[in-house]
């Protein structure tokens, strides 16, 4: 094992798939001459050359069709969206083509194609630069939506999905490309379903997924000073979501709360908290929460955009809310 | 339509009446085949919206007769069941797939707008107006890595030049040199909106030259004159390996859909176009030449109507419904094993 940055974990993983398969491609805004906006395909063009790293013009809605195209004829194209905010005017070729060719053409058609794009609050760059839009992806049928919250999960999410016959969505975070951590030496593929406990507990669970991992192991570890266990489960899976996993967690802790970055209107807070309803309501001793940010476009003040977005103290201050010791 | 050149295949004469022969008699059975589907839509026996190609005969049978049908690439809009015949998808799975059943070109799962069959590279019917642009290019770039001959053709009509596709596609086709040919079957309507009212610059082909794509346009009622023009256009883009454009000016004689109520344009003008019918241009023109008589017309007319009504609606009627169990089959691979973690974790 070792410590790798996750944009550096990412750029293995292509590095990898590049050189073991020449129909693995990568194309978005400057990820060849320029190495990538937050360096993940950082030396892949000198490797590589143009016909396979390529820069695009600024055209989101087409460049994402163009890598669809040829996704149905055995390319693996890898798609950086530089910020998630820009994949909204990708949307229909994503939306429409990639996710629905498998299924209306009676299975004859397939498109592994991957999408990756960081989203999420950084450093004031407010309402168009901010957004969070997992929610919107992981409610699409026919597109795998997956999150990594660490460097490994980052780098074997990546090479999984291009092997994937599925199109795939990696949600990633703009604050997180620096973030280091333990990497397999040798190679690894992560699941592309299901969930993993980052940390076992008793009283409660806290769900998080990429960044809110983090704010719940440091609120798990506050609420451990005060004698509470608090079990975190990393969804690192977003569509389908782990319905098994939730229930198992719930079922042992008897208590849960949804952490995420995203507002909670339609989000993943909300479709966690159904299927707990559907799945292990019974078990419940005390009704679901949710930490959420406000609804709101992100502000630009740095006082505004602090208030918009949860802390792992929110998460504290809910957990003790939710077993009465509020 | 004056100013267009002559028809001129270089061909043979007795090649030239081969082929005049069969692309007048596929012209033919597609008339008769959305004629047909025109008949079911009206007892429900089709669903959904349904668009008819009758007055656009010659675009996409001639722009084939100049490439290689069941190899080329062929992506389309949602006016598509004509393409997809001309690419070698069987009619009784077209029809099949209108009737919703299990034997249709996408099992079901697609219905009139979305025909795919790719044994026969017929890549689909899409829905979203300009949304194959990129599709067919992206075609194209897999060609190329894959050093492949054949080449990517795109249909499309007129009011797909106004989506942002258009021009991003043509650009970036354009700048990374893909083998693409993009066919603008210009019927001179957007749904009901005509394009003098909405689009700035009415010859289509001068709107590509800002991306430095040769493009050229030609009359779309007469096959010759679509074939020939097809032929420049097929070779450019298999030689060079660079992408091009052409324009064919055509009309289509029913609706957009088989919701329009006509009520956009006037019965004169579609009388007009009625007298440039592609089949009646070329039977006449063949009738001169003395290489068929209307009698011999009649009697395929005679022949393709009993192979519809006898063969290829029983085929439809008679087929299966789909399969419920198949309802979820095809949304993501079950299978997969990089869905759990490799090979080597037992993911299947």
């Amino acid at each position: 094992m070792a410590q790798m940055q996750f944009w550096d974990a990412i750029r293995r993983a292509y590095d990898e798939e590049m050189a073991r398969d020449p129909m693995v491609i990568t194309m978005g805004e400057d990820v060849a001459v320029a190495g990538g906006t937050y360096k993940a395909t950082n030396g892949l063009y000198e490797t590589y050359g143009g016909e396979r790293v390529i820069d695009t013009p600024i055209s989101e809605g087409s460049f994402m069709g163009i890598a669809t195209g040829a996704s149905m004829l055995g390319v693996r194209p890898v798609v950086e969206i530089m910020s998630v905010n820009f994949a909204w005017l990708a949307m229909d070729q994503l939306f429409n083509s990639a996710a629905k060719i498998r299924y209306m053409s009676g299975g004859q058609l397939m498109c592994p194609l991957v999408v990756r794009s960081p989203g999420g609050t950084a450093h004031q760059l407010a309402a168009q630069h901010s957004a969070r839009m997992e929610k919107v992806f992981m409610g699409i049928a026919g597109l795998r939506v997956v999150t990594p919250s660490n460097p490994k999960q980052a780098y074997g999410m990546l090479k999984a999905a291009i092997r994937c016959n599925d199109p795939v969505f990696i949600n990633e975070h703009e604050r997180m490309y620096n973030l280091a951590g333990e990497v397999p030496d040798e190679e690894y593929f992560h699941p592309l379903e299901g969930s993993e406990v980052a940390r076992p507990g008793r009283d409660i669970t806290l769900f998080g997924y990429n960044i809110s991992v983090h704010w719940c192991l440091r609120a798990a570890e506050e609420l451990s000073k005060q004698g509470i266990e608090a079990e975190v489960v990393d969804l690192f899976a977003l569509n389908p979501l782990d319905r098994e996993g939730i229930k198992a967690s719930v079922s042992k802790t008897h208590r849960a709360i949804i952490v995420e970055e995203a507002e909670a209107p339609v989000g993943v807070g909300s479709e966690v908290m159904a299927i707990i309803n559907e799945e292990c309501f019974w078990e419940l001793d005390a009704p679901p929460a949710r930490v959420s940010a406000v609804n709101t476009p992100i502000p630009y003040a740095a006082n505004l955009e602090k208030l918009v977005i949860p802390t792992e103290k929110d998460v504290v201050s809910k957990v003790l809310e939710v077993l009465g010791r509020g | 339509m004056p100013g267009y050149p002559p028809a001129a295949l270089l061909l043979e004469d007795s090649m030239k009446t081969a082929l005049r022969k069969k692309l007048l008699r596929d012209m033919l059975f597609a008339r008769r085949f959305e004629e047909q589907c025109y008949q079911d839509y009206q007892v429900r026996k089709i669903g959904g919206f349904l668009h008819l190609y009758p007055g656009q005969e010659a675009c996409a049978h001639g722009v084939m007769a100049a490439a290689r049908p069941g190899e080329d690439y062929v992506i389309t809009g949602y006016r598509d069941h004509v393409h997809a015949l001309v690419c070698g998808v069987p009619a009784k799975e077209v029809m099949a797939e209108l009737y919703g059943k299990a034997t249709g070109s996408s099992g079901g799962f697609g219905g009139s707008m979305h025909i795919f069959d790719a044994s026969k590279h017929f890549m689909g019917g899409y829905a979203l107006v300009g949304g194959p642009f990129p599709l067919a290019a992206g075609l194209a770039k897999a060609l190329k890595m894959q050093g492949r001959d054949e080449i990517a053709i795109c249909f499309l009509g007129d009011a797909a030049n106004n989506q942002g596709t258009f021009h991003e596609t043509l650009n970036m086709a354009s700048v990374w040199e893909l083998p693409v040919l993009f066919i603008c079957e210009n019927n001179l309507y957007g749904i009901g909106t005509s394009i003098e009212r909405s689009t700035a610059e009415l010859d289509q082909y001068k709107r590509v030259a800002a991306y430095r794509i040769p493009a050229a346009q030609a009359d779309g009622q007469d096959i010759e004159v679509v074939h020939e023009a097809a032929q420049i256009a097929v070779n450019h883009v298999r030689e060079k390996g660079t992408p091009y454009f052409l324009e064919l000016k055509t009309y289509r004689f029913r609706g957009h859909s088989m919701s329009d109520g006509g009520a956009y344009r006037s019965k004169e003008e579609v009388e007009e176009w009625r007298k440039k019918d592609p089949l009646e241009i070329l039977l006449a023109r063949m009738i001169e030449d003395g290489e068929i008589t209307r009698e011999e017309y009649d009697a395929w007319d005679e022949e393709i109507l009993s192979e519809i009504e006898d063969e290829i609606v029983p085929f439809a009627e008679n087929s299966p419904d789909p399969d419920p169990a198949d309802l979820t089959r095809y949304v993501l691979v079950e299978d997969d094993p990089y869905v759990h973690g490799g090979p080597s974790k037992g993911g299947a």
